[in-house]
């Protein structure tokens, strides 16, 4: 996986962690993207990344945050 | 204060003062291990808003309207206040009403579920037993894509109706306005049985408003404590029911209010299988809805219509449970809850399988 992008945004607990899920036990490293739109989707996001082994930072956008899990391959 | 209800130990903070909180309102006059309670005190609404007339059970919670509000206020001040909504409203007004009818079968929301245990009813154990069952349910739906779509965000404003619903509760509670026919009503105040025990007004209001603020921070939820558990195996949440629980039964030891057994145990009945498939019930369609009734109580004061639309549907079902005989009752289950649960069962399990993909 180079570099993917979820669209998670306005999705209930806990679909946001379940897609990030999906996309990280089908990848060996990379760049996931997730796009979501509320604090607490994006700290539960980070957390299972970053409880995953991947690093976790996030960017702040219009309407919701951009987060960001990387790992090398 | 604010870093540690951020932090992973927030949901076990909460919980701690949560469950001082509970054991302290029960002593202030709040019913027996009903410090708190989602889905009793909604049922007391309903009645005392007339939209049910079972006598011993209306009474104008400030807790609710407290939660809600402690919730709005402190996602406003921290820049979380998200007014959004448009997730297959119809559908989860459908689970607010049978995870409300699931709750009065058993006699309590999870919240209650756990402070009957910790003042010592053994009861809540198959109560418990059947929201960890229905958890798992709704778990298996997750894992095959169960959505009820995306929310989509809204104007300001339309987040603002439940804060204002609270408002005007509290409006209610305080003025105590007579116009109904005969100078009676439209707002009811029971004169005996749980509705007529409760703690001073301002009491349970700030302990409502403290809630309200800490779970917004903390994010507890008492459904996502096993969900997350069994799901991802991250025990954070967990934590925050485990501290609630164990906070609850130190304060009601001290406090001379644990009382050990299955029988003659406050609001409650020993009709095990009701008190299993009342919580299975609930615990599905809250896993569904995506929390505990809780936190869809503090996720409305976030902004969050769907939550709202939820909560509308416990409130309806509450009215309807007293007034269709569903509510159990110290003596067991009503006359027509066995069905009720069977249909509410029926209901969750189709929109579970019906949800399966995606809609977006």
């Amino acid at each position: 996986m180079d570099k993917k992008v979820i669209d998670a945004r306005g999705l209930s607990c806990p679909q946001p962690v379940i897609e990030t899920r999906r996309a990280l036990d089908a990848a060996a490293g990379g760049r996931l993207e997730v796009l979501v739109d509320t604090v607490t989707s994006r700290e539960n996001v980070l957390r299972y990344g970053r409880n995953a082994g991947w690093t976790g930072s996030f960017e702040q956008e219009n309407d919701g945050f951009r987060v960001i899990l990387e790992k090398g391959q | 204060m604010n870093r540690l209800l951020m932090s992973k130990n927030g949901p076990a903070v909460t919980g701690l003062i949560l469950g001082v909180t509970a054991a302290v309102l029960v002593k202030l006059g709040n019913p027996g291990n009903m410090g708190f309670c989602v889905a009793c005190f909604t049922r007391d609404i309903a009645g005392a808003l007339g939209l049910h007339r079972a006598g011993i059970v209306q009474y104008l919670r400030p807790e609710i309207p407290g939660f809600i509000l402690g919730a709005f206020f402190s996602s406003v001040f921290y820049g979380e206040y998200r007014p959004r909504g448009g997730s297959s409203p119809m559908v989860r007004f459908g689970l607010g009403f049978f995870a409300m009818i699931g709750a009065l079968v058993f006699l309590g929301c999870p919240w209650r579920a756990y402070l009957r245990l910790a003042g010592g009813d053994w009861n809540a154990l198959a109560g418990i037993a059947g929201l960890i069952f229905g958890v798992s349910i709704g778990i298996f739906f997750l894992y095959r894509g169960f959505s009820l779509g995306a929310a989509r965000h809204c104007p300001k404003w339309a987040g603002a109706v439940m804060p204002l619903i609270s408002l005007s509760l509290l409006a209610l509670l305080f003025f105590r306005p007579l116009f109904g026919a005969e100078g009676a009503g439209p707002i009811f105040f029971s004169q005996t049985g749980p509705g007529s025990q409760h703690a001073p007004i301002i009491a349970s209001l700030a302990a409502g408003l403290l809630v309200g603020y800490l779970a917004q921070r903390s994010r507890f939820c008492t459904v996502g404590a096993i969900r997350d558990l069994i799901m991802i195996r991250d025990s954070h949440l967990f934590k925050g029911i485990v501290a609630f629980t164990a906070a609850a039964f130190i304060t009601n030891m001290e406090l001379g209010q644990f009382k050990a057994g299955f029988s003659g145990q406050p609001v409650a009945h020993t009709m095990q299988l009701w008190n299993f498939l009342g919580m299975a019930l609930s615990g599905l369609a809250f896993t569904l809805a995506g929390g505990c009734p809780g936190r869809m109580l503090i996720m409305s004061g976030e902004g969050d219509n769907d939550a709202g639309i939820f909560f509308l549907g416990t409130l309806t079902a509450a009215a309807f449970a007293h007034n269709l005989s569903l509510a159990s009752s110290g003596a067991g289950v009503g006359a027509y809850g066995i069905p009720a649960t069977v249909l509410g069962l029926i209901f969750c399990l189709a929109v579970g399988v019906l949800f399966m993909n995606r809609l977006d």
